[in-house]
């Protein structure tokens, strides 16, 4: 067992015991910071690996961007600060023997299958230069394509959490068919006749 | 190095998003254990990226991409999840249940239709 090897075994333990806290404990806020941990000790696994620019875009947008965000969700929702009791559904058992038997194929599977193969671990091999001419070389076009899809899903995320743009650009299709509802379509100036119907659609709205 | 190493580590991540999945009730947690999910799969993408000495570097270009994705994905989910939460005042999904089939037409509904965004700023 050389060095690497114990290097990322202790880190792949932190990383997995940190996921399993995140998907047991009992507080929101904690699973989101031990998210932070999982994230944080896969990036160091991926130094190990020798696959440095990953490891720091890792760092910068999982536990920079992404858990900020969920954070964000979590305040936003209200969710209780202490433990709350009710975060697990009725089926954990059923899914503890679904993730069981998950890790025991999969990991059956990948011992089996690669249980002599070594990898050469060579210094620079995932450097910022290599991956950078294999993006804007190779791998160009599908670049492009998820800018557009970046682009995409922002627009969605603010039209989705916007509510103040008109009912013909924020609903589903099925929603347009809706009596009072498809004349409005046009613009905002009518946001009032359909706010009437929708106050006693939404349960719990008199308490606040 | 051994190439079991990353591989179990990757199964054993994975698995643990599967438990979270399944087993959550909270949108946010669930969200978060499609992104360990994401993880274990990244780390099997540089595995097998560095184990077969790509000149292309595909493995690790396709998993900047994939963490790109989770991005947008978390994004949008946490807006979908945001909305929910503001029409229903709670984002449980075993209660979120608008979508599901006949069988439970006699428990009271929470909404007749589903609920519109334009219900929001009527608060």
């Amino acid at each position: 067992m050389s060095g690497q090897e114990i290097v990322f075994t202790l880190l792949g333990v932190a990383a997995v015991g940190s996921a399993v806290l995140v998907v047991t404990t009992r507080r929101l806020v904690h699973a989101a910071l031990w998210l932070v941990v999982s994230f944080g000790a896969l990036a160091g696994g991926y130094l190990v690996l020798t696959a440095e620019f990953v490891a720091w875009v890792q760092v910068l947008i999982y536990v920079g961007a992404v858990i900020v965000l969920l954070l964000f969700g979590i305040m936003l929702t209200r969710a209780p600060i202490g433990e709350s009791a009710d975060l697990d559904s009725g089926n954990r058992w059923a899914a503890l023997a679904v993730s069981a038997a998950t890790a025991a194929v999969l990991v059956t599977v990948m011992v089996m299958g690669f249980r002599d193969e070594r990898m050469p671990l060579r210094a620079g091999g995932g450097s910022a230069e290599e991956l950078g001419a294999a993006v804007f070389r190779t791998w160009v076009l599908p670049f492009e394509v998820l800018s557009v899809l970046l682009l995409a899903s922002l627009v969605g995320a603010i039209v989705l959490s916007r509510s103040d743009i008109g009912p013909g650009g924020d609903t589903a299709p099925g929603d347009g068919v809706k009596p009072g509802a498809e004349t409005a379509s046009g613009g905002d100036g009518v946001r009032g006749a359909d706010v009437a119907p929708g106050r006693d659609v939404a349960p719990g709205q008199g308490e606040d | 190095m051994h190439l079991a190493y990353p591989t179990v580590v990757a199964a054993l991540l994975f698995s643990a998003g599967v438990y979270g999945v399944l087993a959550r009730r909270n949108a946010i947690l669930v969200l978060m254990s499609v992104e360990l999910m994401l993880n274990a799969v990244n780390l099997n993408l540089v595995t097998f990226d560095v184990w077969y000495r790509d000149r292309l570097h595909g493995g690790q270009v396709l998993t900047l991409f994939t963490i790109v994705i989770a991005a947008a994905e978390v994004g949008l989910g946490l807006a979908i999840v945001l909305l929910v939460f503001r029409n229903r005042k709670m984002i449980d999904i075993d209660r979120l249940r608008t979508l599901a089939e006949e069988e439970d037409a006699a428990r009271p509904r929470p909404a007749e239709p589903e609920a519109e965004p334009e219900a929001v700023d009527a608060r």
